[in-house]
């Protein structure tokens, strides 16, 4: 590295919509930092590609390169589309829970189920932040939100444990806190083909945090470190045990072929076969 | 397939023949899911596309499906889907979508009969008015209905293009009876046909979405920066939701871009609207029956004209104005409860008698023989 990490490089100079505290400034940061890391000078060679809700605005307007930023739940249908007509462009998804896989659950497995060749970040703060902190499908059991003012009477979903099931070549999940692993997650990531799916839990001190007992973001950054525990340890725990943590870690991978792969050959198939 | 020295003669069904004018319109990436009766053009494209290096994929619903072709419109590609009623009420919220960012693409509803899952297999027209109104919001759409596998053909190549030229999805209208039937299409020599391609950028250019009525249109992966959104945007495509000028003057430009081009847009065949007592608007299958019906008055001695509308959206206003100066009375004949009966009412300013047709269930078509009833019977009633 010849420069020094500076993000005002790869950002407009506009003002970003996040809270004081939001874990998006983190988020935001930790990804430019590996794209730096990586040699990127700049971001002509990503396309990005976001939902609707807070993490949605982590690449668009701001990031200084092509954003396509679609409808509540459709990123990946939209990647889809751009990834397969330009293979050569490197396609990186960012959504929320809500996004990911609440509204757009579907697209996420079949995605992974696909092996498409995106990479998706997944910025959990377990809330619906933008429309004022309602129930989300990652929101923890008995959790108060302004949907559920007794507490959650639901199960949260393991997005991370779905995606390795559905198929998808790389998977890991960290908070916040976790910035250097995160970072180096998100550099391999880059560096690899298929379905690529980062999970980070992040802090909403103001739609999540203040409901659920946490006096500011500060005190959900302790919340993280104090219960964040390796996969190999949560897999020692009862499920009841493993239920109160987050559990933090690379999940094996599964190398096979990718959607553009398989795409692309068919082609070459059919071609070869009207010949 | 049999051929002469200036076309080509060939027996299609009307999917497989608005499959082969996707193809011959540029059309290189197909994203669909299975339904009756639009399934076959899927079946087509996923095996001719990947012959000539394009892509089909079946995607896992419709949500999906018109994100994908919205993601390779922007990736450069030209790119359709096709479904039908129940399909196309999932992809209304990518309809909008592709409105508001500028995506050129294809829509292509095979109607059913509905409401709901309705009949799967019978045909209807009940898609009307939701191909004009089905998104939320301040929004024009352009439809195109066939009434025949060889429009099938010219009306798929026309949709393409109308949508290259005005930045905007295009839907075509298609329904059960044509998109299953089997009948002769003329191929025009492949070179002599008009294909329509975006307007691109030159360097420099940086307002694309706004500035012009079209504005050019990049492509993502160009090292152009393009900012892409479904919220109010400025002329560069970054969000500005809390300006009321910044909003009107997006959304007016959207709606003007197609209002303001009617007479570019709509395109009809007419036959003795300038002399007829009775006049006939009619569309899709519902027109095939008019031909015959029309040609058993005039014998009858009953001066008859017609209107048939291969664009019903923007509403061709202006010749069902001419129509409404002479006729006593317009038949509107359709396969719904009155859908662009009252749009034919409103043009026709009180000028005309305007009475409906309506026949719906069981896919049957209206027949030559109850328009020719219903013509005399109007005919009657001016007696």
């Amino acid at each position: 590295m010849t420069e020094a990490f500076s993000a005002q490089k790869y950002l407009r100079n506009i003002k970003p919509p996040f809270c004081a505290g939001c874990g998006a400034y983190t988020v935001s940061n930790t990804f430019l930092r590996a794209v730096h890391e990586l040699g990127y000078e700049n971001l002509s060679k990503f396309v990005f590609c976001s939902g609707i809700g807070c993490s949605a605005w982590i690449p668009s307007p701001h990031f200084i390169a092509d954003s396509v930023h679609t409808l509540h739940g459709r990123s990946i249908p939209v990647a889809t589309g751009i990834k397969l007509v330009r293979p050569d462009v490197n396609v990186v998804v960012f959504g929320g829970d809500g996004d990911i896989v609440g509204i757009g659950l579907g697209h996420f497995i079949h995605a992974a189920r696909r092996n498409l060749d995106i990479l998706t970040i997944m910025v959990n703060n377990m809330v619906y932040g933008m429309t004022g902190g309602q129930v989300a499908p990652t929101t923890p059991f008995k959790t108060k939100t302004t949907t559920t003012p007794y507490g959650s009477f639901e199960y949260p979903l393991d997005a991370a444990k779905l995606a390795v099931t559905a198929g998808a070549c790389y998977v890991a999940r960290w908070t916040t806190i976790h910035v250097n692993e995160f970072k180096e997650s998100i550099k391999k990531a880059l560096e690899m083909k298929g379905f690529r799916f980062i999970e980070v839990i992040s802090q909403c001190p103001t739609a999540f945090g203040r409901r659920a007992g946490f006096k500011d973001a500060g005190e959900m950054l302790k919340w993280f470190k104090e219960n964040a525990v390796s996969i190999e340890q949560a897999e020692k725990m009862s499920d009841q045990e493993a239920s109160q943590k987050i559990v933090v870690g690379e999940y094996p991978r599964k190398m096979r072929p990718t959607l553009v792969e398989t795409v692309y050959n068919t082609m070459k198939e059919a071609q070869e076969a009207e010949d | 397939m049999k051929e002469n020295s200036t076309a080509n003669v060939l027996f299609w069904q009307g999917n497989e023949a608005c499959a082969e004018a996707a193809i011959a319109a540029g059309c290189r990436f197909f994203a669909g899911y299975p339904i009756t009766p639009s399934s076959e053009i899927a079946e087509h494209l996923a095996k001719r596309l990947p012959q000539l290096g394009g892509i089909t994929i079946q995607m896992e619903d419709e949500l999906a499906s018109i994100g994908a072709i919205v993601g390779a419109s922007w990736a450069g590609a030209k790119s359709m889907t096709a479904t039908s009623g129940p399909g196309f009420s999932l992809m209304q919220e990518g309809i909008g979508y592709a409105f508001m960012t500028e995506t050129p693409c294809v829509i292509v509803d095979v109607q059913r009969a509905g409401p709901s899952t309705g009949q799967a297999t019978k045909c209807g027209q009940g898609d009307v008015m939701q191909s004009r109104w089905g998104t939320h919001g301040d929004y024009s759409a352009i439809v195109l209905s066939p009434n025949s596998v060889q429009e099938l053909f010219t009306l798929t190549i026309r949709a393409f293009n109308l949508a290259e030229k005005y930045r905007t999805p295009v839907i075509l209208l298609a329904d059960e009876i044509t998109a299953h039937m089997r009948e002769q299409v003329i191929l025009p020599p492949l070179g002599t046909l008009e294909i329509v391609n975006r307007k691109k950028p030159k360097a420099g250019d940086k307002a694309f979405f706004g500035l012009e009525e079209v504005p050019p249109m990049p492509c993502v992966g160009e090292d152009l920066n393009v900012v892409v959104t479904g919220s109010t945007h400025d002329e560069y495509g970054i969000r500005v939701t809390a300006d009321p000028v910044i909003h009107r003057r997006l959304v007016e430009r959207l709606n003007n871009k197609i209002q303001g081009h009617v007479d570019e847009i709509a395109d009809y065949e007419s036959y003795n609207v300038e002399d007829c007592q009775v006049g006939i608007v009619s569309y899709g299958c519902t027109s095939r029956s008019t031909y015959e019906a029309a040609e058993s008055a005039q014998k009858k001695g009953v001066k008859t004209g017609f209107i048939r509308l291969r664009t019903l959206w923007p509403f061709p206003v202006k010749i069902i104005k001419r129509m409404a100066e002479t006729a006593e009375t317009i038949i509107v004949p359709e396969m719904n409860l009155k859908q662009l009966f009252y749009e034919v009412e409103r043009a026709a300013e009180g000028k005309s008698r305007v009475t409906p047709l309506n026949k719906i269930g069981g896919g049957e078509l209206l027949t030559p023989e109850e328009l020719l009833t219903k013509i005399l019977e109007v005919k009657n009633r001016h007696d």
